[in-house]
């Protein structure tokens, strides 16, 4: 690995995962690519971007739990920045498992580097997996269509997918609705290349003013709010998911106006809200 | 108990032979290979399970259970071949069985039934359809024979019949699939791409498949080793030297150079996992591998 961020490598040294002699756990997960891809991530979110988190008290500090998150722009990088989050701000650090996408996965390099840290290719059974092994997953139920977002878009959310709360229903799993703000910010996107993804396997091509979708330095926001807990098997009518899928939804689009207010104003010492709608802030 | 195996002059037949008799149990074996120095005790006989030979040993020999392992990779035989040894060879065992009243049947298979792909799972159940049958074409009959096995437990209700699926086999005889693969100093491997390999000792299998005839299981059931490591840790633990190839021309070096001949199914294997789930089998038999990850890619290198 080029550079090794000494803060991060103790970190990585005190993730409550399970290694074995060779620093591997029984997914892969592999304690040497933890220490570089952390190093890079935490890089990027501390000199490159500067990305503040709020409300990380809400994060369980152990058991399986659900980041449940928008996507904001361009690439995955919230996701990336949530899980340098959950890294460097945790006490002790837990290791978000987000879901990737399955091209990433037929990709070479990313491939490998993905499966050792932990980012499982986005599949119902990885998930329930990993939560019935007391992990920390990371879900963006917006999926392709909420990176998809452009530069306009960027503050609002797309329709969520419903999966997400099948699987927290079957596996008693607590959600913590997740807000990323600056991201359509740090790569705003003009226009995306749906064609040129199909030729590169990936659902497509975000452009930029400086055409590719790497970040400018921008400052981002994380804002955690409570875990929310619904009482249910997963077995449900569709209907009665929807509602509690809303409800998910309505709390992150309240936590994206909060931190949109929040940039504004340029105050960010207000508490995190715990319960949908203006009036909790 | 009255115990035939199959394939027992195979590695992990011998095994299975000995701490069968250790046990306590009357072995009779059935190999076309002859096994030299089999022990006192073992019934052996060397005929071909697909010949007539082969009804004589159910015909007099009042079986209790059958433990078949006689199947073939395509490391050992061409295609026609390994049709003939495991579709028929697996045919007559199951109906021989019925005919002759053995009450248990340990079918020992293979992990690799579950093919490697992108968007395969790290964990397969044993409720998984085989997506080997579309990756790897060589692999189909050791798949169908896996599926025959299984239908017994409804076309020989009366008979207590076992699937099992095991992962690789490693250990100190160096024979198998994955020693076959690591037997060279250089091991082919597709750059970007370091897939989980899952292994198990000879011995733990072995233990697995003596296990599996004395809680008299039903039903097709995972064998997992212990944790599985990526093939670069593989290939390093046991002394070999990791051979990046590009995909399009690693094919055509494949069985050169030192490098060991794969199928073009293969090449999967070398990108993405088949890792799976042994819980099932664990909780009902109470197996737990003696050998871990590490004591069993060392006993490989240093036999």
């Amino acid at each position: 690995m080029p550079f090794i961020d000494p803060d991060v490598a103790e970190r990585v040294e005190r993730l409550e995962l399970p290694f074995n002699r060779y620093g591997l756990d029984h997914y892969g997960i592999d304690k040497g690519y933890l220490r570089g891809f952390f190093s890079f991530l935490t890089f990027i979110s501390q000199r490159w971007l500067t990305v503040n988190a709020y409300g990380v008290e809400h994060v369980p500090t152990q058991g399986r739990a659900m980041i449940v998150g928008n996507h904001s722009g361009g690439v995955a990088l919230d996701g990336a920045m949530i899980l340098a989050s959950l890294m460097n701000d945790m006490e002790p650090p837990r290791l978000g498992q987000g879901m990737a996408e399955k091209f990433l996965n037929r990709t070479p390099f990313a491939s490998t580097i993905l499966s050792r840290v932990g980012q499982f290719t986005g599949l119902p059974e990885h998930a329930v997996r990993l939560l019935e092994d007391d992990r920390l997953l990371m879900v963006f139920p917006e999926g392709a269509r909420g990176t998809a977002k452009l530069y306009k878009e960027r503050n609002s959310l797309v329709r969520f997918g419903t999966g997400f709360m099948r699987l927290a229903l079957q596996t008693g799993t607590p959600i913590v609705p997740t807000a990323f703000i600056g991201g359509g910010e740090a790569i705003p996107t003009i226009m995306n290349l749906y064609r040129l993804g199909k030729l590169v396997g990936a659902p497509y091509v975000p452009v930029t003013p400086w055409f590719v979708a790497l970040p400018r330095p921008t400052h981002c926001q994380i804002y955690y709010s409570e875990p929310m807990v619904f009482d249910g098997d997963g077995s449900e009518e569709d209907d009665v998911i929807q509602s509690w899928v809303d409800q998910v939804k309505d709390r992150i689009a309240t936590l994206i106006e909060f931190g949109v207010e929040n940039r504004r104003s340029g105050d960010y010492s207000r508490p995190v809200p715990t319960s949908a709608g203006t009036d909790a802030a | 108990m009255r115990v035939l195996v199959t394939g027992v002059a195979g590695r992990i037949g011998r095994i299975v032979a000995r701490r069968l008799l250790f046990e306590g149990h009357e072995v009779v074996g059935i190999d076309r290979r002859p096994w030299p120095d089999a022990p006192k005790g073992l019934d052996m006989h060397n005929v071909d399970i697909r010949k007539r030979p082969a009804e004589n040993v159910f015909r007099s020999g009042k079986l209790d259970a059958v433990v078949h392992m006689a199947t073939v990779t395509h490391f050992t035989s061409r295609r026609e071949e390994r049709n003939r040894i495991n579709l028929d060879g697996t045919r007559r065992i199951f109906e021989y069985s019925a005919k002759y009243g053995v009450r248990d049947v340990v079918f020992v298979g293979r992990h690799t039934y579950y093919g490697a792909a992108v968007d395969s799972p790290l964990y397969h159940t044993e409720t998984e359809p085989p997506m080997a049958v579309a990756t790897f074409p060589e692999l189909a009959d050791l798949v169908a024979a896996d599926l025959f096995a299984g239908a017994a437990l409804w076309r020989y209700p009366e008979m207590n019949t076992v699937v099992l699926r095991t992962v690789y086999t490693l250990g100190p005889s160096r024979h198998g699939t994955l020693a076959s693969f690591l037997r060279g100093p250089l091991v082919p491997a597709i750059p970007g791409f370091d897939p989980l390999f899952h292994f198990i000792h000879e011995e733990d299998a072995a233990k697995a498949i003596c296990l599996a005839v004395h809680h008299e299981l039903r039903g097709v059931y995972n064998v997992s080793g212990p944790q599985p490591v990526p093939l670069s840790t593989l290939i390093d633990v046991t002394g070999r030297r990791r051979m990046p190839l590009p995909e399009p021309i690693l094919p055509r070096l494949l069985g050169r150079m030192g490098l060991p001949k794969l199928p073009p199914g293969a090449m999967a294997h070398l990108k993405y996992p088949i890792v799976i789930d042994g819980s099932r089998f664990a909780e009902e038999t109470g197996f737990e591998p003696d050998y871990d990850e590490s004591q069993t890619m060392e006993a490989f290198r240093w036999a």
